[in-house]
């Protein structure tokens, strides 16, 4: 490679932040044509915001970028690709009932005599098939008909039909077979012998090592170390991505004792569409369960399978020791069962924004502060008044909407609204994303109080530092089964990265996923 | 702690709005002739408002759920017609012709409910069919002729008579439908569900509310205001008529929407429905009086309901 | 060879409906009085072919996920015009059925800007401008009268060489000049996108606005080539609410009849043709079966009904309940 040459493509300084989140903080980025170029680093790390700006998704509130050495901005994703960068994103952007061929040359299709040119279409569909490796799938196939991984492949062509310079692959595997994935990367090399660009986001480090010509690692918004592919080993790979000070504080964690009494909550061989294969776990009273892993491995579904939320689950679920049968979210919130659930998104699952924080409080405590159905206001404000009070939720009137409370108090709400039917069994579905650290904290210390009150706890967070600072236990999941356990002090950030990753690290003394119970 | 200012912040935009229309109307009409603003005048609105206010509650009630009742026109003459083909069937009929005719428009409801709750149809299409539906029944029902049965003494009492200080029996219907409504929705369990599913389903589902149950039960409640409501103009004009129900959709959703409830649900109060209905009824009765046509009239409808949706029924740009 | 099982794929509710429709035709056709002769098919013809424009003007608009309860109120509108200007000259003929197809348009693009540049819901929406077009109907046909140009109104409801209803010839043509340009054409397809997918489409560069504004214009377009065919058949201007709420219900279950979906996104205006010939030969059955006529709108009531409830099979699939949540 000449070393005057300009790089095809340049990011320098690039900053981008949401609310009081940083997500990206002077970022840099190098992509060299005729590379493969592989971008690591976990949730939250900035790869996707990154990608964003680059395929013209976001704008960045500093930085600048260069193609050709000549500088640039998009106003929109298809500024972008006039430019010649295109991006697969994991979302995919295909129209279900329409076919491949019409989804490949969806935005400017070819023409004759200002109609569609069906024939010229099917051609541009079979050579980006063939171009990418897809030559089974019939260009005529409705789009809603084939499976995920053939989505994935009509994916890959709709960008290489749009003939790009660079092209960015976020998690674009992630759905595919092992024959396909081989048959991509076939493919890859390919365009990279033809003087392709390819930036390619993946979690699978094998990928990465067959792959990759050069590696970039980000961590915490920044550019932390580019090497070439090769020149480090896979632990050093996975210290770079770690490496934070804890600025969270955690509550002691107290051991459990010993008992007779069976668990709360049991899973057995829990499967469902595909997403979960046979999970199997228990939680004692008092304990507090994490699940980890890299996100979309399941741990959202398994929440809302045990939450009765979906349909066709298959194993058992056991409250108590006995099968428990759950149909709804208000078959398990019944004093039988007692579960409660945070959900994922507190703005369109876990409140009515335009309603008070009264009427949001009390919501699923309805049939507990009413006679007859007629609501009891007396005893609806006392538990009211307790739970701002044990929350210490700040809030102008109780009366006013909801939505007008920060991030943090609007969490508050959801989790007291939830408290106040004394559940046995609590579930939270990535609590902490976007609440400010002082707010945090106060979750901690409260999750640790239920805890002792003898609360089962399961915990989904993609944050790590969560995981080892307030779980007993955690459940690391990989494609919809539970790949290992981690205990107590066997908890620790390499091993759960390493874990998600698929890695196997040294010197963690780990229990492996076929013990379910401690 | 409700202080005056409080209350005035929290009174709605277009509650306020609707009210004051109803002010300027009156006054207007009193510039045309004096005897608008007397009390039998204002009594006789009253009155003819009753009946469009009891359909009106019914389809609130759905709105703020966030769907819509496109089967009022022929739940409406099923109530009309149930109930005096009851009242002919002797004397237990007459007895119980107000109670069958309610419970016909129940039953119309909770096809509407089913098909909405567990089917997930949308409630246009789902209630547009049960109106042909309803309407091909009433069809058979009467051979395609007018219906020559009578109302029952009952019926015309609640519709016609005066008891209570010269207030108009229809009134005091409407009054209390209402106040049960005011009561439904804002202590009941039951209403705060209502507001919740139409403020965000989801939510409220994973709230462990049993979101199908109330939707069915709120339409079903829905027919049986639609079928009340024809029951009362049934007693009205002592008999029932073909089509009678078609003139009052368009107005009882226009009702709504005009006293600020929002089309996509879950928001409103029934204050604004009331306001909305005398606005309405108001707005006809003038048109009437200075003789402007019915084409004119709908015209005035159609544009009046854009013009206040398009104040307060915009969805947000972010979609 | 796999070629053909896809296309055949992509029309299937199209060819059910085709299907359906033979069969209930031969049913009637074979069991009338009259047997099957010429002037049997032109009545039926002029009847079907009447709902067939209002069933196509309706899809276009259900495509994208809409849906336009105006159009039965934009026939009984134009209607009633035509009933005043589609008479005289020649020339004047050709400019009064002109005006009627750019009302019908232009009441089209009234309801699309205000729902899509508007940003309010079709359904009321479409219920207030229907109200409004009606009205305008009665202001010009307080009471049923007019009349219009008789050589055109007997060329177009009359027979082609003694045979061929002319009125099918007309659906034809409409066919071919208004729905497969639009199907094939660029914006067309995003029609579908958008019905089908509005984020994906969104996401794919696709026009979204323009797409769903163009289906009101088109639904209006047909809506008044229907209440131009009106006024031949019936030489003459009526404002009936009850008409023009019938016409919109029935196009709504000749759309679903013919394999439209009304989640958009899939489906055809032929479909909707034959779903309207079906719904329509529905009707004349119970003729000829001598059924009462009094049951007729009960039947077709309990039909829209099945025919409505097909809409949610797709239920079964669901298997994370929270999808059926917006």
């Amino acid at each position: 490679m000449d070393p005057v040459a300009v790089p095809l493509f340049r990011m320098e300084g690039a900053s981008k932040r949401y609310g009081g989140v940083k997500a990206l903080e002077k970022a840099d980025l190098t992509v060299e044509a005729g590379q493969i170029h592989a971008i690591l680093g976990e949730n939250g790390a900035g790869k996707s915001t990154l990608i964003k700006i680059m395929a013209g998704v976001v704008e960045p509130d500093e930085g600048r970028m260069l193609l050709d050495g000549r500088e640039i901005k998009f106003a929109s994703p298809a500024a972008a690709n006039q430019a010649g960068i295109v991006c697969i994103f994991q979302e995919l952007s295909l129209i279900p009932d329409l076919s491949v061929a019409d989804n490949i040359s969806i935005s400017n299709p070819p023409k004759k005599f200002g109609l569609i040119d069906r024939r010229a279409q099917r051609k541009i569909a079979e050579e980006a098939l063939a171009r990418a490796g897809a030559e089974d799938i019939h260009p005529l196939a409705p789009v809603k008909d084939l499976p995920l991984s053939r989505r994935q492949m009509v994916e890959i062509a709709k960008a290489l039909a749009r003939s790009p310079r660079v092209l960015i692959l976020d998690e674009a595997t992630s759905a595919l077979t092992a024959a396909d994935v081989a048959k991509v990367f076939v493919v890859l090399k390919r365009l990279r012998s033809e003087g392709l660009a390819l930036l390619y986001i993946s979690h699978r480090m094998h990928e990465i090592a067959e792959l990759a010509d050069r590696c970039t690692v980000f961590r915490n918004g920044r550019n932390v170390a580019t090497y070439r592919a090769g020149e480090k080993s896979d632990n050093e790979v996975v210290e770079l991505m770690i490496g934070r000070e804890y600025s969270h504080v955690f509550p002691a964690k107290r051991p459990l004792a010993a008992s007779d009494k069976p668990p709360v909550l049991e899973v057995r061989k829990l499967s469902w569409s595909g997403r979960l294969k046979e999970i199997s776990l228990a939680v004692r009273a008092g304990e507090v369960v994490g699940l980890g892993g890299l996100d979309g491995q399941g741990q959202r579904e398994l929440l809302l399978a045990l939450f009765g939320v979906l349909r066709g689950v298959s194993g058992e679920i056991l409250v108590d020791g006995a099968p428990a049968s759950i149909s709804s979210p208000s078959a398990a919130k019944s004093r039988s069962i007692g579960m409660a659930l945070i959900p994922e998104d507190r703005k369109t699952e876990g409140l009515m924004l335009p309603m008070s924080v009264r009427v949001n409080l009390s919501f699923a405590t309805l049939d507990r502060i009413s006679r007859r159905g007629v609501v009891d206001r007396a005893s609806e404000r006392r538990l009211i008044d307790e739970m701002i009070e044990l929350l210490a939720i700040r809030t102008d009137g109780i009366d006013g909407p909801v939505g007008a409370l920060s991030g943090g108090n609007q969490q508050k709400v959801v989790i007291a609204k939830w408290l106040m039917v004394k559940p046995r069994i609590i579930l939270l579905n990535d609590p902490t994303r976007g609440i400010d650290v002082g707010t945090k904290v106060e979750l901690y210390q409260l999750l640790r109080t239920l805890a002792e009150t003898g609360a089962a706890i399961v915990f989904y967070s993609t944050d790590y530092d969560e995981l080892i600072g307030c779980c007993d236990r955690v459940l690391v999941l990989y494609d919809g089964a539970v790949k290992r356990v981690l205990v107590g002090d066997g908890i620790t950030e390499r091993a759960l990265i390493g874990s998600a990753l698929n890695v196997a690290t040294q010197g963690d003394g780990v229990a492996m996923a076929s013990e379910t119970l401690v | 702690m409700t202080t005056r200012g409080a209350l005035w912040r929290k009174a709605d935009p277009a509650v306020a709005t609707a009210f004051g229309c109803i002010v300027l109307l009156l006054f207007l009409g009193s510039l045309y002739s004096s005897s608008f603003l007397s009390p039998d005048y204002l009594l006789q609105q009253l009155k003819v408002a009753s009946f469009l206010g009891v359909i009106a509650t019914g389809m609130m009630l759905v709105i703020l759920l966030g769907q819509i009742d496109l089967s009022v026109p022929w739940v409406v003459a099923v109530g009309g017609m149930m109930s005096t083909a009851a009242t002919g069937w002797g004397p237990t009929g007459e007895a119980l012709a107000i109670p069958f005719g309610i419970l016909c428009g129940v039953g119309l409801g909770l096809v509407n409910g089913i098909g909405v709750a567990y089917l997930r149809l949308p409630s246009m299409i789902i209630t547009l069919a049960v109106n042909a539906v309803a309407q091909g029944l009433m069809v058979v029902h009467t051979g395609g002729f007018s219906p020559q049965d009578s109302s029952s003494a009952a019926m015309r009492f609640i519709a016609t008579g005066h008891t209570l200080l010269g207030i108009p029996n229809a009134l005091i219907v409407w009054a209390a439908v209402g106040g049960a409504t005011v009561f439904l929705l804002t202590r009941t369990t039951f209403g705060r569900a209502i507001y919740g599913i139409g403020n965000r389903e989801r939510a409220a589902y994973l709230s462990g509310i049993r979101t199908q149950r109330v939707v069915l039960v709120t339409f079903a409640i829905a027919g049986g205001l639609s079928a009340f409501g024809g029951i009362l103009l049934a007693g009205y004009a002592s008999k029932a008529a073909q089509a009678m129900g078609d003139a009052y959709l368009l107005p009882s959703i226009a009702a709504v929407v005009l006293g600020g409830a929002s089309i996509l649900g879950g928001r409103g109060k029934y204050i604004g429905t009331v306001a909305g209905v005398i606005l309405i009824t108001l707005l006809q009765s003038i048109l009437s009086v200075i003789q402007m046509e019915e084409a004119g009239r709908q015209i005035i409808y159609g544009v009046v309901i854009i013009a206040m949706l398009l104040l307060y029924g915009r969805e947000r740009l972010a979609r | 060879m796999r070629d053909w099982r896809y296309r055949l794929g992509e029309h299937r509710g199209t060819l059910l409906a085709l299907v359906f429709f033979i069969l209930m035709f031969t049913i009637y056709a074979s069991n009338h009085p009259a047997g099957f002769t010429a002037n049997v098919v032109q009545t039926a013809a002029n009847k079907g072919v009447l709902l067939a424009l209002v069933a196509m003007a309706q899809t276009f608009v259900v495509l994208t996920a809409g849906i336009d309860l105006s159009v039965g109120m934009v026939l009984v509108l134009t209607n009633c015009l035509a009933s005043w200007i589609v008479l005289g000259s020649p020339v004047m003929v050709g400019l009064g059925v002109l005006g009627v197809l750019l009302t019908g348009a232009i009441c089209g693009a009234i309801s699309g800007a205000i729902v899509i540049y508007g940003r309010l819901q079709p359904i009321v929406t479409t219920i207030a401008t229907g109200a409004i077009y009606f009205g305008i109907a009665l202001a010009l046909r307080p009471v049923p009268g007019g009349d219009v140009d008789s050589d055109l109104a007997d060329a177009l409801t009359g027979r082609i060489f003694g045979v061929v209803p002319a009125s099918l010839v007309g659906l034809l043509v409409v066919v071919l000049l208004i729905w497969i340009p639009f199907r094939r054409s660029a914006i067309g397809r995003a029609a579908y996108a958008v019905g089908s997918s509005q984020a994906a489409a969104y996401m794919s560069g696709v026009p979204v606005r323009a797409a769903s504004f163009l289906v009101y214009v088109l639904s209006g377009l047909l809506a008044a080539v229907g209440g131009l065919f009106l006024t031949f058949i019936t030489a003459s201007g009526e404002a009936s609410a009850a008409n023009g709420g019938s016409y919109t219900l029935f196009s709504i279950a000749a759309a679903v009849l013919g394999g439209v979906s009304l989640f958009g996104g899939s489906g055809s205006a032929i479909g909707a043709i034959f779903g309207a010939l079906m719904f329509r030969t529905i009707g004349d059955l119970l003729f000829v079966f001598d059924l009462e006529p009094l049951w007729q709108p009960l039947f077709q009531g309990v039909v829209l009904l099945a025919a409505v409830c097909l809409g949610s099979v797709r239920l079964f699939q669901i298997r994370n309940r929270l999808d059926l949540f917006e």
